[in-house]
């Protein structure tokens, strides 16, 4: 007996509630870009400088006596979080200790940190420090914009990419959903004041490889209906080509969710925000591939004479045979 | 139809094979990591039993490369220095002042007497007392000026003379400037290689990064500031007055006096005294070169301040030696046999050209050419990286075992098709990271997990397109034929975005982000090759043996 997540044949109207579906989407959009201008994001260091001290004992974390420790120092904002995780043994606490930019030093200098490391040490004498980073406001600045060249970049590239090997209108509906991808999991990540560093970027665009991916499958798929029947309503040949891919889009989303909840139990805590927002955005990137990009294509209306030889037909890679 | 040549099929099982072969270094991580050290250390310093035998633990014919490990698995410092590139501008020009101040000199019927100004960095300012000899003053300054040898400044003078009411302006040229900022760079990763060379670590990252930038990372260390000692500081060069030589390693000296080592005669030393009359940080550059007589020798200049003693001292001392010092061993002693004025002066002594070409690659490694300022310092404790790849193993492996069950319950025979191109696919992936010498980080895990869970989508986009042509196809022949070529488009599309996404992430991204980028882009090929390839070849060897009159996808 095979497991079949998908029925055989399905004929679910994607399309009857495009109108509330694309206003969810956009509301959450909204929404998403709002709670970002009020609560801001929780950024790291790789954005805003300073230094995060990983602390780990085998004595309980006391967050209160180690922020009463670090206090006399008169380091400004220091912010202590206690990490908790499946893959720790029992004896192993840990805690991330984060020192703001010092005023007018380009990396927090090393006798701040002896201080803080001494400082702790007292508190508890079994305390070791696994890891420690410092980033300095040059660098952090400079970090922002790579990261925001990057995001840029990567949807430039699929526009044009897109555009190239379908038409334009295809190339709009696949940015917009990456465009709705990325504001909401920027709003998550706001929400639930998740740290926001260069390997949230690196998860930004991981997500942004990934709806693309799914976008163009249901696309190609459309393209090739689109041929075959000339006649019928674009918005049901859409529901006929998402149909048809449903039980694909399933299985892939099903096989990749697998593995990165695998990832995100036991993978430890230190890619933790990493692995979860590439979970968020398989979810939202398998649902904007529908409702959002397939939504924009059907309001810009698209080609329907394909009759013409055109080189942007989609078999030119099909002579490759093994 | 379903006819695949037969050097087709050679070759595909061919790559896997040579894929695999690479890849299988690494399931005997530490063994073939010993090996690989004890062969470096039969190169580096010849060889004993006991790194014959640990060598020898990994046979030879074997690849031998490994996946690197990245930092934040390895454990290890990171540091992004700054070099003050600017900082040797002013050093230029003011070695450049006594030059123009004994040229002007010669020129003071018509330009008067002349006085150094305060000037803004990188400019040096000079008054002259007759204004309306500034025309010869600008005349005679630019004649000393020197061509810079350089791409893109052809026909360039190292200085740009300017002259403003009475003041004589001079500037580096931009071609200058550039020039400099590249051999202060360079100057400076030299030195820092060499320095962490000697520490002995292992695959110590040092590179250049952007116009003023060196990244250090060298794993095993125990923290930033460990490294930052072993770079930030000086090297310790210095020209001492010479007062004895001995073959005695325990001769008694006199007060406010060393005995110093000699670095070339073993058994010699030097009884030297204990302040220096001038230290590498006066001096500007070292060259080799030929003295009148032919000799390989070494010409050194010194900045301003480093001159005027120097040259005081020589005039003092003609006939005596004098030790040059590095790291407390005396480089050489040589004789003074002139008096030398002016800051510039040649070192003769027996060398060979060798050994005068790597006294001048020594006197300009003693000093850094410029100071640093460390923008990014990270520290990785050896255990948290240890954690850390406990926790990537145990995770890829849960999440490869669960893919694999997922594959058998949803495809039957083809999702076991599918599962052998898996895990030839991870083992692909591992034999090229090998072969290109990659760097695995953590993301980079990460990114392995995720193309686990993306690579089957080839698969599945082929598989789900089999099963819609068997509804119509005539036989499961066509139908794994068009299967395999109508869902071509789709997965060459879907996988080619994502390969972009995947070169954006490896240009803009550094380090852990990088290696995630790696892991990306590389499992999109070899995923794309096991699918259109491996498992077709796999379903078709099958299907000629069995002939099935139906299948089930």
């Amino acid at each position: 007996m095979r497991l079949r997540l998908v029925p055989e044949t399905t004929d679910i109207d994607f399309f009857k509630y495009r109108r509330s579906t694309f206003g969810v989407s956009m509301v959450l959009m909204v929404l998403s870009l709002v709670v970002w201008a009020v609560m801001g994001l929780n950024f790291g260091i790789d954005f805003r400088g300073g230094t995060t001290i990983r602390t780990q004992s085998t004595e309980a974390v006391d967050v209160g006596a180690y922020r009463d420790a670090i206090a006399p120092l008169g380091l400004g904002d220091v912010t202590i979080t206690e990490i908790f995780d499946p893959s720790f043994d029992e004896d192993q606490n840990v805690a991330m200790v984060r020192i703001q930019a010092q005023e007018g030093q380009e990396s927090v200098t090393a006798e701040t940190i002896a201080e803080v490391e001494t400082a702790l040490q007292q508190v508890d004498p079994s305390i070791t420090f696994p890891s420690v980073e410092s980033v300095g406001p040059k660098v952090s600045g400079e970090l922002i914009q790579t990261a925001f060249i990057a995001v840029a970049a990567s949807l430039a590239a699929i526009l044009f990419y897109i555009w190239l090997r379908f038409e334009w209108q295809f190339s709009v509906g696949a940015v917009v959903a990456l465009f709705h991808d990325v504001v909401l999991t920027i709003g998550l990540f706001s929400l639930l004041q998740i740290r926001f560093d260069l390997a949230t970027i690196a998860a930004i665009l991981t997500i942004i490889g990934y709806s693309i991916n799914d976008t163009v499958v249901i696309f190609d798929r459309l393209r090739e209906n689109l041929i075959k029947y000339k006649q019928r309503a674009l918005q049901d040949v859409m529901n006929l080509s998402v149909n048809e891919t449903l039980s694909r889009t399933v299985m892939t989303s099903g096989t990749t969710l697998i593995a990165l909840i695998a990832l995100l139990i036991l993978g430890g805590d230190v890619i933790r925000g990493f692995v979860f927002a590439i979970t968020w955005g398989v979810v939202v990137g398998t649902y904007s591939s529908v409702y959002v990009a397939k939504n924009v294509v059907l309001w810009l209306g698209v080609k329907r004479d394909w009759s013409k030889p055109d080189a942007n037909q989609g078999n030119q890679f099909a002579n490759i045979d093994a | 139809m379903l006819n695949i040549p037969l050097w087709k099929r050679v070759v595909i099982w061919g790559v896997v094979a040579l894929g695999l072969l690479y890849a299988m270094p690494n399931l005997f991580y530490s063994r073939v990591e010993l090996s690989n050290d004890a062969e470096a250390a039969i190169e580096a310093a010849g060889a004993t039993p006991e790194r014959e035998a640990a060598a020898g633990a990994w046979p030879d014919w074997l690849p031998s490369s490994l996946v690197n490990l990245g930092l934040d698995l390895r454990g290890g410092a990171h540091l992004l220095a700054e070099v003050q590139v600017e900082d040797v501008y002013d050093d230029r020009l003011d070695a450049y002042w006594p030059e123009i101040r004994d040229a002007l000199r010669d020129e003071r019927d018509t330009v008067g007497t002349i006085r150094r100004q305060d000037a803004p960095a990188g400019e040096l300012r000079i008054r002259v007392s007759r204004p309306e000899g500034m025309a010869r003053a600008l005349e005679v300054v630019r004649g000393l000026a020197s061509p810079v040898t350089s791409l893109s400044g052809v026909g360039a003078t190292d200085i740009v003379v300017a002259g403003q009411g009475d003041e004589i302006i001079v500037q580096l040229s931009e071609a200058e400037q550039q020039a400099t900022d590249d051999r202060t760079i360079r100057q400076s990763l030299e030195i820092i290689r060499r320095r962490v060379d000697e520490a002995g670590t292992r695959e110590p990252t040092i590179q250049r990064q952007g116009a003023d930038r060196i990244l250090i990372q060298v794993p095993g260390i125990g923290s930033a500031q460990e490294l930052k000692d072993l770079i930030g500081t000086t090297a310790q060069l210095t020209f001492h007055p010479v007062l004895g030589r001995t073959g005695d390693a325990d001769a008694d000296v006199p007060p406010r006096a060393q005995l110093l080592p000699s670095m070339t005669e073993e058994g010699t030393y030097y009884t030297v005294e204990e302040s220096p009359v001038v230290t590498g940080e006066d001096l500007v550059d070292a060259q080799p070169a030929f003295d009148q007589n032919g000799q390989p020798a070494v010409n050194f200049r010194f900045n301003p301040s480093g001159a005027r003693k120097f040259g005081d001292y020589t005039a003092e001392n003609i006939g005596s030696p004098f030790a040059i010092v590095l790291d407390e061993e005396v480089i050489s002693a040589p004789v003074i046999r002139d008096h030398i004025p002016g800051g510039s002066g040649i070192i003769t002594g027996n060398f060979s050209v060798e050994e005068s070409t790597q006294l001048a690659v020594l006197l300009r490694a003693g000093a850094l050419p410029a100071e640093m300022t460390f923008l990014e310092e990270r520290t990785i404790g050896p255990e948290l990286g240890q954690d850390s790849i406990e926790a990537g193993e145990i995770a890829a492996i849960v999440a490869f075992t669960a893919v694999l069950v997922f594959m058998g319950l949803s495809y039957g025979l083809f999702g076991i098709f599918a599962n052998i191109a898996l895990l030839i696919n991870v083992g692909l992936l591992f034999g090229l990271l090998s072969m290109i010498g990659a760097t695995l980080t953590l993301p980079g895990i990460a990114g392995i997990v995720l193309t686990i869970g993306m690579a089957v989508d080839a698969n599945v986009l082929v598989f789900e397109r089999i099963r819609e042509e068997m509804k119509t196809a005539r036989g499961p022949a066509r139908a794994i034929e068009l299967g395999y070529d109508r869902a071509l488009s789709a997965i060459v599309d879907a996988n080619i975005t994502t390969f972009i996404i995947a070169t954006i992430l490896f240009m803009l991204g550094s380090g852990p982000v990088r290696g995630f980028a790696v892991t990306l882009g590389l499992g999109i090929i070899t995923s794309v090759f096991t699918a259109i390839f491996v498992t077709r070849l796999i379903i078709v060897t099958w299907f000629e043996r069995r002939r099935p009159k139906t299948i089930e996808v």
